[in-house]
Order: C-alpha cells, then structure tokens, then sequence
C-alpha cells in the first residue's frame, strides 16, 4: 500500500515539474517548487515506512524546515526587487 | 483491532495518494496563478494530512508516531504561512488574479511601470 501512496506523490511531484518548467510567471514556479519540495517531505516518510526505517522521520522533519525557509527566502528576494520593474517585468510581460 | 486500523491507514493512503494526484493535476489546468495556488494548497495540506495520519496508524513505535505528529503540525502550519507569502509576494509585485468583470482581463497588463499595480 506504501508503493501505490509513493506512485501518487511521485506522480504529483512529475506534474509539479512540468507546472514549474511551463509556469509563465516567476510566482508559478516558485508555487511549483513549494509543492515539490512538500511532496518530498511525503515521499520519504513514504519510502522511510517501505523500507522500515523510522530514522527517514528526522530528514523529513528538517526538509520540510528547509523547504518552508526556501520559499520564504526566494520570495524576500524577489519581492523587494518590485522597485526596478525591469527586473520582474520581464517574467510577468510573458503571462 | 489491528485489522481495523490496517484497512484505515490504506484507506488513508489512497485518498490522499489521489488527493495528491488530483491537487497536481489541478495546479497543471487552472488558468490563473491564484486558482493555481488553491489547487496547490489543496494537496499541501489535506492529502499530507491523509497520508501522514495514515502512517501513523502504522508507526511501530511511538517515537515515531510522535515524529509523525510533529511533522503533520509543522507542515499544517508552515505551508499556509508559504502560501500566503507567496499571494502576497505575486499581488505586491502587479501579478493580477483573473476575475472576470472586475477590471481583471484575461490579458491584463500588470506592469507597474503602466499602471498596472
């Protein structure tokens, strides 16, 4: 049953991908990077219980720190360079 | 007893397996950043929720079933949070959501520099 849960979140994370290459604006993609980065906190408490390996449980623990840190790290970044629209304009005049 | 919770974890499981399906398939065929963005929410919080309540009706012990409970509190909170950074970011930055008849056009010129914001 831990293999058809890992298929779905593997599958999930495929479509995230194509979402994160296709995305027309900046904002899509760091979304389609979010939901990535939350699909592999599943997929290795997944792969920790196929493999019965409760260590997993303390990677997942820090990966889901860092993909919470990442995300708001990317969007202070980009959020702040609003003020030389050049910079931004170009990835939104593609939507 | 143990039969009930087996059945229950797998039921879990498989829901939020499609959950996760489905919620990705929506971030793929919604048209606008923000429809996309309930989408996402949609897998990040309910299908984690189904699948790590699912594992933990299979935790061996409850070292690990308290990890589990700590990890599903985190990411409850920690992916709204994201998300609402990341609407914020995007409607700050002159991304406009699609709403018909509201000014939003499809084809919206959201550039600060026209007058977009």
């Amino acid at each position: 049953m831990f293999t058809a849960a890992a298929i779905a979140v593997l599958v999930a994370m495929a479509l995230a991908l194509v979402r994160a290459y296709a995305g027309p604006t900046l904002y899509d993609r760091i979304l389609a990077v979010n939901v990535f980065g939350t699909k592999t906190v599943l997929l290795i408490a997944i792969v920790g219980f196929l493999t019965g390996r409760p260590e997993f449980l303390d990677i997942v623990m820090v990966y889901a720190l860092m993909n919470f840190i990442t995300v708001i790290g990317i969007l202070r970044f980009f959020e702040y360079s609003v003020s030389h629209a050049s910079a931004n304009s170009e990835t939104i005049k593609e939507q | 007893m143990s039969m009930v919770t087996t059945y229950l974890s797998w039921a879990l499981l498989v829901l939020g397996g499609f959950l996760c399906v489905s919620g990705s398939v929506g971030l793929l065929r919604f048209p606008d950043f923000f429809t996309r963005m309930h989408a996402a929410s949609v897998t990040d919080t309910l299908a984690t929720g189904m699948i790590l309540v699912g594992l933990m009706l299979q935790a061996p012990t409850w070292i690990v079933f308290g990890k589990l409970v700590m990890i599903l509190v985190f990411v409850l909170l920690t992916s709204p949070t994201a998300g609402h950074a990341l609407a914020k970011a995007a409607l700050h930055s002159g991304l406009k959501p699609l709403l018909p008849g509201k000014g939003g056009k499809i084809d919206a010129d959201p550039r600060p520099s026209a007058g977009g914001v």
